[in-house]
């Protein structure tokens, strides 16, 4: 019964979302203001409802309701509830249901929190909201229904793909959502202000922090999945430009170049046209993205026809929403007057320089993503773009970035010259090459990659600082009293610099052993001395296992105990290799255990990753650099400007 | 989003191991070799993986000829050919710069410059910009100023 319940309600959110797409947007043009006042309740009612629908499918898995197909084919009554629950979106339907529950949540923000928008704006914006949503909930209802039954339902499922069982991957997904889906609110405003031919500070206020969120959503997004592949897939590589990670790369790398030029719209009135261009392209990226990997077209060329209909209704939506807006681009930008004026050296230059990397590294990524279907199409040529086309293609773009940088970022608005922009950056310069000197005196194999990657890195962190402490005006009391934007800028900044210092060192030092190993024999690897001390089958859950118990020593001290797994989960079939790790500031020991060998003992692995750990620090702080930003005294001014209106606030200048 | 990168997993994490310990060469300086021409070659029946982290059979042999080859004395690009003749380029991660491939390869810098040159072009025109004048607020927009403020 809840089931049917679900699949009405989500029927019904598809019927408000209709009303919600055209009703306020003729209010809006007629300027009916009863009409316009539609959005608002609208949006909520059409966030409610998919979140009862949504409630109704996680009730079906929690119970394990093996009548509905989805649960069936995707749970199992032994599973831990945690991925009973992460079972709800560890599938295409399911997914897409939270696709669009974000995306209605988003839209009710928009309604709960914009009553400080001009009116007509808000109105616009929650019927674009509301288009994307009747497009995504018709894709549901008419192609990927999560409410089918079956008619004799079976005693159990077929369970969730072990590689999925495991935290890091039951929340890498909503967040991804999160982000992809926070991008629309960009692209709804873009579009609002294009129908509107205006595009103030006041707009950019407005789509920073969602922009923002997003951003920071994405950041820890992808950040889960790069750990999560780190450990699970027993090799302990962190990225491998495979073409699903690169759908979400893009549209980071285009949100962060947005977030830049929203600033120069919110403070300076200039590049809004780019800025409405780059809104719209970047949530045209995420649907990319999700056409990407929902058709198959790209993941495996030969499996191109394997669900067509699917595939081609995402392609329309894409088509549909890229196509209006840009055309809509076209005939309005002219409207978009740039007022401020500004010199060739100055902030807003350096904002542009940030634009222009990371656009040009988002379409490398892309060009290089589709290359193989473009060149099969065109002259019929199988081949294949992978992480050393990437590596060599895109690094530059970044590293040209970390340069500039910390120089940009202190630059002033207007006129700057570069000389005085340089004076309180010698120091973080000199500590920078500092710590290259190092580096290249510690490290074993004189490695490039560790020099540069270390040495920018430690330049980007340096320059957050000196610019935090340029800021406080050398007065360490000030530092406290910053605005949260300029600490939210600093962790993001130094945050990108550890990432760069982690990449870097760890690529270029770290050591691989492979052997068989017997009981109770200690090898040694990079000065650890390693014994694998016994295997044992242990029965978990919903698996088999062999445990090993290994003992890394160092210089004869303890340093740790591991137990590196081999499961198999019987349901589907399928072993997976549960690495040990002992995590450590400076370095990782990565072991996995493989299958017993003929003449005794067991194929093992051993990894020394060095800084590997920095990685995901540094996108820890981005993230939080974010949240920092978000909850700045401007915002929530922004937010609460009814509340706040009668004390009229000075805005921190940046 | 999720389904095929099931898929995708499934393929690439398979049992244990891709490089298995009877395969190493016994010379650190050629292992060192093969590794890092098994990382430009993709596992021909896989999804995304080279051939040394693969555990397809199919990887195994690849990662055998490569040592094979190098054992023979062949320098790093002989043994990319050898293999380009009889699997394809599908096999190369990094397709070869030369004829149509040049326009993934230029792509970058060609729309770098591009970019350097529009912007170059915006940047000078907005030094030369006169700030406008701002605009004044809409009759509408009045009204709801006073709106605000009374509140």
């Amino acid at each position: 019964m809840l089931n049917e319940l679900g699949h009405f309600a989500l029927i019904l959110a598809f019927a408000v979302a209709t009303v919600q797409a055209t009703v306020p947007l003729i209010g809006a043009h007629k300027g009916w203001a009863g009409w316009m006042a539609v959005g608002e309740p609208a949006a909520t009612a059409h966030f409610l409802l998919i979140a009862f629908s949504f409630g109704a499918l996680t009730w079906a898995f929690v119970t394990s309701d093996f009548s509905l197909q989805l649960v069936f084919a995707n749970s199992h009554t032994d599973k831990p509830m945690l991925y009973k629950i992460s079972g709800v979106w560890g599938n295409h339907e399911g997914s897409m249901l939270l696709w669009v529950l974000i995306l209605a949540l988003f839209g009710a923000t928009a309604a709960w929190f914009g009553a400080a928008l001009p009116p007509r704006l808000r109105a616009r914006v929650l019927s674009v909201q509301a288009m994307i949503g009747v497009a995504f909930l018709g894709f549901i209802i008419f192609t990927s229904n999560p409410f089918l039954r079956i008619e004799s339902p079976p005693f159990n499922g077929q369970d969730l793909n072990p590689l999925l069982q495991d935290p890091g991957l039951a929340f890498h997904p909503p967040f991804l959502y999160l982000g992809y889906v926070g991008l629309s609110m960009a692209f709804s405003f873009a579009v609002a202000a294009l129908i509107e031919g205006r595009v103030d500070a006041a707009w950019a206020r407005w789509v920073r922090p969602w922009t923002l969120a997003a951003w920071m959503f994405l950041t820890v997004g992808i950040a889960l999945g790069s750990w999560w592949a780190y450990y699970e897939l027993g090799w302990g590589g962190f990225w491998f430009w495979d073409p699903v990670e690169n759908a979400s790369f893009m549209p980071w790398l285009l949100a962060a170049a947005l977030l830049h030029s929203a600033i120069v719209v919110e403070k300076r009135e200039a590049l809004k046209s780019w800025t409405i261009l780059l809104a719209i392209l970047a949530f045209g990226f995420s649907l990319i993205g999700t056409f990407i990997v929902r058709s198959g077209v790209i993941t495996s060329v030969h499996s191109f026809a394997s669900d067509p209909q699917r595939g081609i209704f995402i392609l329309a939506i894409l088509a549909l929403f890229v196509g209006g807006a840009l055309t809509l681009f076209a005939a309005r930008a002219g409207a978009m007057q740039a007022r401020g004026a500004f010199g060739i050296v100055s902030r807003e230059s350096a904002l542009v320089l940030n634009n222009i990397l990371l656009g040009v590294a988002a379409l490398v990524v892309f060009v290089g993503t589709i290359w193989p279907l473009i060149a099969e199409l065109f002259w019929a040529r199988k081949l294949s773009v992978g992480a050393p086309f990437f590596e060599s293609a895109f690094t530059p773009f970044m590293l040209a970035l970390a340069v500039a940088l910390p120089i940009g970022a202190v630059m002033p608005w207007k006129r700057a010259s570069f000389a005085r922009a340089l004076r309180p950056l010698w120091p973080a310069a000199l500590l920078a090459l500092a710590v290259v000197a190092l580096v290249w005196a510690v490290g074993t194999n004189r490695s490039t990659v560790a020099l540069v990657g270390a040495g920018l890195g430690s330049w980007l962190v340096f320059g957050a600082l000196s610019e935090l402490w340029l800021r406080a005006a050398h007065t360490p009391a000030r530092l406290a009293r910053l605005p949260r934007a300029d600490w939210g800028k600093a962790f993001a900044h130094g945050g990108l610099g550890i990432t760069f210092i982690g990449i870097g060192l760890l690529t270029a030092w770290q050591s691989e052993d492979i052997r068989v190993a017997q009981i109770g024999e200690p090898f040694t690897v990079s000065g650890y001395e390693i014994t694998l001390d016994g295997v044992e089958r242990v029965q978990g859950p919903n698996y088999t296992s062999s445990t090993g118990t290994m003992t890394v020593r160092q210089g004869g001290k303890l340093v740790a105990t591991l137990h590196p797994e081999k499961r198999v989960y019987p349901v589907q079939a399928m072993p997976t290799t549960e690495a040990a790790i002992d995590n450590g500031i400076w370095r990782d020991v990565y072991l996995v255990v493989g299958d017993p060998q003929d003449g005794g003992g067991w194929a093992v692995r051993t990894y020394i990753k060095p800084f590997a750990n920095w990685i995901w620090a540094g996108s820890i702080l981005m993230a939080l650099g974010g949240l920092l930003s978000l909850s700045d005294r401007r915002y929530r001014v922004a937010a609460g400007a009814r509340k706040a209106a009668p004390r009229l606030q000075a805005t921190p200048a940046e | 989003m999720l389904k095929p990168l099931i898929l995708v997993l499934a393929l690439l994490a398979g049992p244990a191991f891709s490089v298995q310990p009877d395969e190493v060469l016994a010379d650190p300086v050629l292992e060192a070799r093969a590794r890092e021409i098994s990382k430009v070659l993709r596992c021909p029946v896989c999804q995304g993986e080279n051939i040394d982290d693969s555990n397809a059979a199919v990887s195994r042999d690849l990662r055998l000829v490569v040592r094979e080859r190098l054992v023979a004395g062949d320098a790093d690009w002989q043994v990319l050919d050898y293999i380009v003749a009889r699997y394809g380029e599908y096999v190369l991660f990094e397709p070869e710069a030369k004829g149509v491939n040049l326009i993934l390869y230029l792509t970058g810098p060609v729309a770098l410059l591009l970019a350097m040159g529009g912007a170059a072009v915006f940047l000078r025109r907005r030094r030369q910009a006169n700030a406008v004048p701002a605009e004044r607020l809409s009759a509408d927009e009045s009204r709801r100023l006073e709106e605000i403020l009374r509140e």
